[in-house]
């Protein structure tokens, strides 16, 4: 199938220096949800905004629907519906006016029955007439989408529509893009929750230090990358572990007292039962039991890894930043749900 | 052409100003009025007469200028640097729409505003003075021509200005002065000879001498020059936001 959005060879540096893409290709599927995932800083907004025509590449192309971005930009730009980062909106607009601007904006005629329908499904509609500085922010998010859906555009991008959002109205926004899905519409969202990313996407790229390190399908992506692990702590340190719990994936801490299982979630059979069943009948007793998720961090740390003559250097730059640390906390809630 | 998107652009600037009327409109009425007394009847009733013409009249073709050179500068750097500052161009950025289409509409609607503080300051003159119009067909060509070229200017100094100071910046320190030494409110023969050559490197000069003519059929320069002088002024104008879009300045990074 012809992809919808092809991405080759994209690069940019911004005017300081700073080279936020390095080299990506991509192609997007017509119909599927993609998630970029990647830290702050990652160049995610970069990529959005190259293909929608807010920020000149510095080289490679990007062609929507068989159009060149740049020579094509009409077309290309009809097609393609923007919903930014920032709550960036008018003070004092009201909803309606504001989604006819964009309609019109994007060269369509007014159809007030269309918009309606759309503010509805926002549930918006009881809104109308408000001014856009009277809303809140889950409010105002949805006017953004209804303003990129105005022009009823084949494409989306959210730029992290879910960024700051409580876990209620993020389980919300994920249910409103899979009806957009499900209408033909081809999603492409970045987020730096790999739980997002978990529970809509088709696909995922994860992207870090303005590199596309991989993209695949999410099921594929989170067998590679989503292990989990049970960390058992002993009653009674032991010296060496046991000769029949060797041949498992288990690693013993230099104290003794520790006994690591990795294994993958998504498995119908995580060969726990099997595991637990083992360390018993070879006499071990148990004090504890806790288990861990893989952190985006972790996944980043292995990707990098993976990938060490690539990036090593651009990498290390920032080890310990904000963003990872923001990832790691919305595992971290994925844990406690 | 995406017709679609000027009319929404042209449409929403007008409503902005619809919405803050009494800024929009009835200051210039005020600030009319206070120069007819200052000048007109208290200083006017000095003056008497410049080159054939009563002081209060000889004055209205300068407040004119003065109101449309100050109004479409200020309406239309605002129209444009206000949704840079708050971020709403993305969507302006995002549109399938030329930088042509984006021009008609932000600065068709700024010069259109203009016009109409033009034509009330035109009527609240007509009642202080009995107001004639000598070559209405000029006169209103000098109007809208300098509508449209003072909102390219405005519009290149929105785009120009990332900072509300830089924004106050030209129309205080440079266009201000120019109308003022301008000749609104004198007659460049008034002046010393060396300060009358000075005053010829003004452009608003030869905008309020052509303007003038069209009134009274006195003027300070050739009334084929001051149109020379304001449609170079435009060309100057439309290059310079014609660069602007097709390097990004300011827009696109
Ligand atoms: N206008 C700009 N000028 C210079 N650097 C920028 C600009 N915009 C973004 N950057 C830098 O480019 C990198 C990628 O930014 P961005 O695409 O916003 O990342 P993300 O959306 O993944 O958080 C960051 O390091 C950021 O600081
Ligand atoms: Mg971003």
């Amino acid at each position: 199938m012809q992809p919808i959005v092809s991405v080759s060879n994209l690069s940019k540096t911004y005017t300081n220096g700073h080279q936020a893409l390095k080299n990506v290709s991509l192609d997007i599927a017509p119909g599927e949800i993609l998630a970029l995932l990647g830290p702050n800083g990652a160049g995610k907004t970069t990529l959005i905004s190259i293909i929608c025509g807010i920020v000149n590449a510095s080289a490679g192309s990007v062609s929507v629907d068989g159009h060149d971005i740049v020579t094509g930009y009409r077309v290309t730009r009809g097609m393609i519906g923007l919903v930014p980062q920032e709550l960036t909106l008018g003070a004092f607009d009201t909803v309606w006016n504001t989604l006819c601007f964009s309609r019109g904006l994007f060269g369509m005629k007014p159809d007030p029955a269309y918009l309606e329908q759309l503010l509805r499904d926002l549930s918006l509609w009881s809104r109308k007439n408000s001014t856009l500085m009277s809303l809140s922010g889950g409010m105002k998010r949805r006017v953004l989408i209804g303003k990129a859906l105005s022009h009823e555009p084949t494409v989306l991008f959210l730029d992290e529509p879910t960024a700051g959002v409580d876990v209620e109205l993020r389980k919300a926004m994920w249910a409103l893009v899979r009806r957009l899905r499900d209408s033909g519409v081809t999603i492409i969202l970045t987020t730096h929750y790999i739980e997002e990313a978990e529970a809509i996407a088709d696909r995922v790229g994860v992207i870090n230090n303005g590199e596309l390190l991989l993209v695949d399908d999410k099921l594929a992506l989170m067998h590679k990358l989503g292990k989990r692990q049970l960390i058992i702590e002993l009653e009674e340190p032991v010296s060496q572990l046991p000769e029949m719990l060797t041949n498992r994936a288990l690693e013993l801490s230099n104290d003794g007292g520790k006994l690591t299982y990795t294994y993958d979630p998504h498995k119908s059979d995580t060969g726990i039962s099997a595991l637990l069943q083992a360390i018993s009948e070879a006499g071990l007793q148990l004090k504890d039991l806790q288990t861990t998720q893989s952190t985006l961090e972790d996944i980043f740390v292995s990707l990098v890894k993976a990938n060490e003559p690539l990036i090593n250097s651009s990498c290390r730059r920032k080890p310990a930043s904000n963003a990872l640390k923001d990832m790691g906390s919305g595992i971290r809630r994925n844990d406690e749900s | 052409m995406n017709t679609h998107a000027i009319r929404v652009i042209y449409k929403y600037e007008m409503l902005r100003a619809w919405d803050t009327l009494l800024q929009s409109f009835a200051s210039p009425v005020v600030s009319t009025s206070l120069y007819f007394v200052v000048f007109g009847s208290a200083i006017g009733s000095r003056i008497q007469q410049v080159e054939g013409v009563p002081y209060g009249l000889f004055i209205v073709p300068g407040l004119v200028m003065l109101a449309l050179l100050t109004h479409s500068i200020s309406n239309a750097s605002f129209g444009i640097f206000f949704p840079k500052f708050t971020g709403t161009i993305y969507e302006v950025m995002s549109a399938p729409i030329s930088f042509i289409e984006i021009l008609i509409g932000y600065v068709g609607a700024a010069a259109t505003k203009s016009l109409i503080i033009g034509i009330v300051i035109l009527a609240t003159a007509g009642f202080f003075v009995p107001l004639e119009i000598a070559h209405p067909v000029w006169m209103a060509g000098f109007l809208i021509l300098t509508c449209i070229s003072f909102s390219l200017f405005g519009f290149i100094i929105g785009l120009w200005a990332d900072n509300f100071e830089k924004l106050q910046l030209i129309p205080l320190l440079i266009i201000t002065p120019l109308v003022f030494l301008g000749g609104s409110f004198y007659s460049i023969s008034m002046l010393p000879p060396v300060w009358q050559t000075v005053t010829l490197f003004n452009p608003v000069v030869y905008l309020i001498s052509g303007f003038r003519w069209s009134f009274f059929e006195v003027s300070d320069v050739s009334v084929g020059l001051s149109l020379f002088m304001v449609l170079a002024f435009l060309t100057v104008c439309l290059l310079i936001v014609w660069w602007m879009f097709k390097t990004g300045y300011r827009l696109k990074q």
